[in-house]
């Protein structure tokens, strides 16, 4: 892909006193067991992909699977063991300390599980940071972070301090940091792990609508399969440092490349991924309702107004040409069937 | 049997209590034996017997192996001494350019490194000086003195003390507001109402270069320890030794390698000063979460940003706290460091201690305890202080502080010259109201004195007597009748059953250091005076400590009082104990225990604190009372934290009872002040530092690892 803007190449994170020579005597076949025993943890195993721009990649897996460590590797928070790494084409592990200092003071942000914020600054502080860092002027990144501050709606909390505000504002406060610099690559650690249910919706709607404005490349890292599903393009799952399979959602639920995915994805409830295009059926000559949904409907948000029909429904296009049908029991089948205790 | 299955450490220390009075039982005293008073190493006695080792000849009584270990550690302080002496006088002979000659001479190198230092703290202090009291070397430095002859405008005039209060006023407004500016302003009237000026500058500008530099030193090498896990482990040992070693001792060595003025005085603060800021910023800056750092790595810092911007900002309060223990170090030292000659508030303590003029000792040392108050007070406020991005400031307001400390700079002049017209054959009051010339209650408190004495005499010698020969007599007839056998097993087996092999084996190091010097007898004394105080000061300490901690109210007073305690320098403990009990042990021990009730206190209530409230509301749903859920519940979880108080009270008995020496004990205190007024006293003075670092060590040690393992098993921390 030629603009991809983060691109992995065979990365390997593997943490211990010798793990380099560890690496190099196991030639490519990392099995994490028989690193443990020697004393070494594997947090990163072999993982090629890429990012291109604009696309939002969710990086999901169980604790300790390694995906912060993949994420440090990338912002080269911690330096990769093996592999190469490429940021918009450059090679990430050949930068000097003052590039890749200025590689992330201009073209990275990123967002902490635990918030991160500094204890000793205030609000705005806090968010005009990394300008101050740039060396901007004080009177000009107070500016810019005031409209940050908008930006995440804290208006009128400017002068507060971290430990004086909820869970949930101090997240904002970590959201509005990452942006101030306008990065093109925003990581996001479990941003919202921390929150409470209600707070973390809000705080997700609000990401989607940042998101639609701003358009950024975005790894964003969570648990909880709900969260990737409302928001990725496509999802990694890692299983002890390996990826597992990195996909579209729907791809990921209709065909798990591994059993480790599939007993990963079970739960997941079908009518929330796929969309109406992955069941419906070869247009035929058959009676339809006058019922039309777009093929590009996740199903859970039209299968109410299909149930109510008794015909299949024809399925559009873009252009509103009919592509397919889509019977009324198929829905049913998908939303009740298919799981593992009624199949 | 069941209880033994249950409690199995409970055998063990019953098996070596038993182990430990049957080897005092079996053990006899020598009948030649007697608690020694005079030198062995001076008096030269048939009776004694002699070793030589390195050349060095150590003389001694010897005793049964088993009553008292030979002293075979005695050459070390002889052997300290010349090493020191061989540094400064022969080591590395080098060329030097002598400025004043014009020529070139040899020098020895430690020498001449010692020299240069010298004449750097004199030149900060005296800089400082002049421009708070006006003179003349400053200026000097630069110039010469036949220049100075010639041009005696050049002189520094000195500030009038108008300007420097109304300095401190403006100061303490800036930083905090209006509270700290009348308490700037009260002290510095007070200081100069009494007539306490001039010495007060001359302290402040020893401090003014003590601490800032303490401070910049301690954080550096606190940040390069936090950097290289190699000077952490170089520093560690050196650190642990030198936070529970009695300022005292480090006088003597110093004053062997710098003199005695106000630039050693300077320097041992710093020696003193610097352990607790390095300990304090490696603490600090351990506890800054990893995800701090990896967010100001992203945000784009460099190593010198993320140290100055993300890492010491976040670690603030605990540098702070150091920043505490530095100002603390620096006015306790103010006035010990008057034995090698500081001049000051310090020295005027001492002299007048020393003439028994209780009142005017209460008025210099009321002095210096208010200095450090309003010191503290400020560099709190400083760290404090935040920025204001949204005043839209008018030219005035940006610079309305410098603009009043002109003002007053001005009026201060004109007053002071005002002065010299109306106060003409007087004193100038307006300028510098001159020391004991102005109000004094010096006559006041010497007759509140007296008639305490004349009033209470008799109650007060009874008590007097009475503690004396009750308690204080047999209990140190105790201790010394402890064979050193017994006592080493019965600290090495606590060792063993605390904390293993390990623990063994360090306290074995540490107690047989003491037991091979030639103080073992003096060392004893030191102890059994310190136990005496630890276990009132923490009997007194739980006490109020846990009244106290039943109300809101009543804790915030009492921490806040423990505050101003201890900011007080530690000699000032002494002046009100000496009006009261006069020249004897009740006063040292008084003073120990008042001085060490402050930490028992303190970590009694924070201890209390750290209990979660959640257990405190599971306990009342189960019905319990107040007292049964302070007895069950409270007490077991706060105790490791009100342990490492004890440990506190420890240390702070220890150096009080060394202080002590001033009014006159007979333990290692009283031979380090002898050491200070010997000229081979260096090693003397530094082994015997050692030793009580070591008392205060074993303890140190049993205390915290007991205190880690109760944690784990409590599942704190
Ligand atoms: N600095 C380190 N030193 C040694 N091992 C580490 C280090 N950091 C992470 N690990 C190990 O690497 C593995 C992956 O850790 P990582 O933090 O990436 O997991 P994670 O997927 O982010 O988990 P979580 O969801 O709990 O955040 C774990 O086994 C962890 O113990
Ligand atoms: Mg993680």
């Amino acid at each position: 892909m030629a603009d991809a803007v983060i691109k992995c190449d065979s990365v390997y994170k593997i943490f211990g006193a010798n793990a380099k020579k560890m690496l190099q005597e196991a030639n490519g076949n990392v099995d994490a067991k028989t690193f443990q025993e020697n004393g070494c943890i594997v947090g990163v195993n072999n993982a090629s992909f890429e990012v291109s721009k604009g696309e939002m990649l969710v990086v999901m897996g169980l604790s300790g699977s390694g995906k912060s460590t993949l994420l440090r590797c990338i912002s080269r928070l911690t330096d990769a063991t093996d592999g190469k790494i490429y940021i918009e084409g450059q090679d990430l592990l050949s930068l000097k300390n003052k590039e890749l200092i200025e590689l992330r003071r201009n073209k990275m942000g990123m967002v902490f599980q635990s918030f991160a914020l500094l204890p000793h600054k205030t609000v705005l502080e806090n968010i005009a940071f990394p300008l101050q860092i740039k060396g901007i002027k004080t009177e000009d990144s107070i500016n810019k972070a005031l409209d940050m501050v908008k930006l995440v709606g804290l208006e009128g909390r400017e002068n507060y301090f971290p430990r004086e505000l909820s869970g949930g504002q101090q997240q904002r406060v970590g959201i509005a940091r990452s942006l101030a610099v306008e990065p093109d690559i925003w990581f996001l650690d479990e941003p919202f792990s921390a929150l409470d249910p209600l707070i973390r919706k809000e705080m997700q709607d609000e990401f989607l609508r940042l998101q639609e404005k701003l358009k950024k490349t975005i790894m964003f890292i969570t648990h909880d399969f709900d969260e990737a599903l409302k928001l990725a393009d496509r999802i990694a799952i890692m299983k002890d440092g390996i990826i597992e399979q990195l996909d579209t959602p729907a791809r990921i639920v209709l065909n798990p490349a591994t059993e480790y995915v599939k007993k990963f994805t079970e739960e997941v409830p079908r009518e929330k991924v796929l969309k109406i295009e992955d069941v419906m059926e070869k247009p035929n000559k058959e009676n339809l309702s006058d019922l039309k949904v777009s093929k590009d409907e996740i199903i859970e948000n039209v299968a109410e107004k299909i149930l109510t029909q008794e015909k299949s429904v024809a399925v559009t296009d873009e252009s509103n040409k009919i592509v397919g049908t889509v019977r009324p029991s198929k829905i049913i089948h998908t939303v009740f069937g298919g799981r593992k205790n009624n199949s | 049997m069941e209880l033994l299955k249950k409690y199995p450490k409970l055998f063990q220390w019953f098996f070596l209590l038993i182990v430990f009075f049957a080897l005092c039982f079996a053990i006899d005293v020598p009948e030649t034996y007697k608690f020694i008073r005079g030198q062995a190493e001076f008096i030269k006695d048939p009776n004694q017997s002699t070793y030589t080792l390195f050349g060095k000849e150590v003389r001694y009584y010897a005793f049964d192996v088993l009553w008292r270990l030979p002293p075979l550690l005695g050459w070390l302080p002889i052997w300290v001494n010349d090493s020191l002496f061989f540094l400064l006088n022969e080591w590395m002979p080098m060329e030097f350019w002598n400025e004043d000659l014009q020529e070139y001479k040899t020098r020895p190198l430690v020498l001449q490194i010692t020299r240069n230092i010298t004449a750097l703290m004199t030149f900060l202090i005296e800089l400082i000086r002049e421009i708070l009291l006006g003179g003349v070397k400053t200026v000097v430095a630069f110039t010469s003195w036949d220049w100075i002859d010639k041009n005696p405008w050049a002189e520094l005039p000195g500030l009038p003390w108008t300007i420097v209060a109304a300095g401190a006023v403006i100061l303490g407004y800036k930083l905090s507001g209006k509270g700290l500016a009348i308490f700037a302003g009260l002290v510095m009237v007070y200081i100069s109402v009494f007539g306490q000026w001039k010495p007060s500058m001359q302290t402040l500008s020893f401090i003014l270069v003590a601490a800032p530099l303490s401070f910049i030193f301690g954080l550096t090498l606190g940040v390069m320890a936090y950097k290289s896990k190699r000077v952490e482990k170089a520093l560690y040992p050196l650190l642990l030794v030198m936070q529970t070693m009695p300022q005292y001792a480090v006088l003597v060595p110093a004053m062997v390698l710098f003199g005695i003025g106000d630039h050693a005085a300077v320097i041992i603060t710093m020696v003193v000063a610097i352990p607790p800021m390095i300990l304090l910023t490696l603490l600090g800056l351990r506890a800054v979460s990893p995800e701090v750092i990896e967010a100001g790595k992203m945000s784009g810092c460099n190593n010198w940003q993320l140290m100055t911007k993300v890492l010491i900002p976040t670690a603030r309060r605990d540098i702070l706290i150091g920043v505490n223990q530095v100002i603390m170090v620096c006015f306790s030292m103010a006035v010990i460091a008057a034995f090698i000659g500081a001049k000051g508030l310090g020295w005027n303590l001492l002299l007048a201690l020393n003439q028994l003029n209780i009142g005017l000792a209460l008025e210099a040392g009321l002095c210096i305890s208010m200095i450090a108050i309003l010191l503290d007070k400020m560099s709190l406020a400083w760290a404090n202080k935040q920025e204001d991005y949204f005043g839209n400031l008018t030219f005035f307001q940006r610079y309305k502080n410098t603009l009043f400390f002109a003002g007053a700079v001005l009026i201060g002049i004109i007053l002071s010259y005002v002065g010299s017209f109306y106060l003409k054959d007087g004193y100038n009051y307006l300028y510098e109201v001159p020391h004991n010339k102005g109000i004094s209650t010096a006559a006041f408190w010497n007759k509140g004195v007296d008639w305490i004495w004349d009033t209470f005499f008799q109650t007060l010698k009874i008590f007097n007597t009475w503690l004396i020969t009750e308690v204080l007599q047999p209990m140190r007839a105790l201790y010394l009748r402890m064979p050193a056998v017994a006592t080493v097993v019965l600290v090495v087996g606590a060792g063993y059953i605390i904390g293993g092999i390990r623990s063994a084996l360090v306290t074995a190091g540490l107690v047989l250091f003491i037991a091979l010097s030639p103080w073992w007898d003096r060392a004893l004394v030191t102890t059994y005076m310190a136990t005496f105080g630890v276990i009132a000061s923490c009997t007194i300490g739980l006490t109020v400590g846990t009244l106290c901690q039943q109300n809101k109210y009543t804790t915030k007073f009492m921490l806040a009082v423990c505050d101003i305690f201890q900011t007080f320098p530690s000699f000032v403990y002494l002046i009100p104990v000496m009006m009261l009990f006069g020249v004897t042990d009740t006063s040292v021990l008084i003073a120990v225990i008042v001085y060490a009730t402050i930490p028992a206190t303190r970590y009694t209530i924070e201890g209390l604190r750290s209990v979660p409230p959640a257990l405190h509301d599971a306990a009342s749903m189960s019905g319990v009372t107040k007292f049964q859920r302070l007895i069950n519940i409270e007490f077991p979880i706060a105790f490791p934290h009100m342990m490492l108080g004890v440990n506190q009270t420890i240390v702070f008995a220890l150096f009080m009872v060394i202080i002590g020496a001033f009014i006159g004990t007979e333990d290692l205190g009283q031979y380090i002040l002898k050491a200070l007024s010997d000229k081979a006293g260096g090693g003397k003075g530094l082994i015997l530092g050692i030793c009580v670092a070591f008392i205060a060590l074993i303890f140190d040690n049993l205390i915290r690892t007991w205190v880690q393992k109760r944690k784990k098993h409590l599942g704190i921390d």
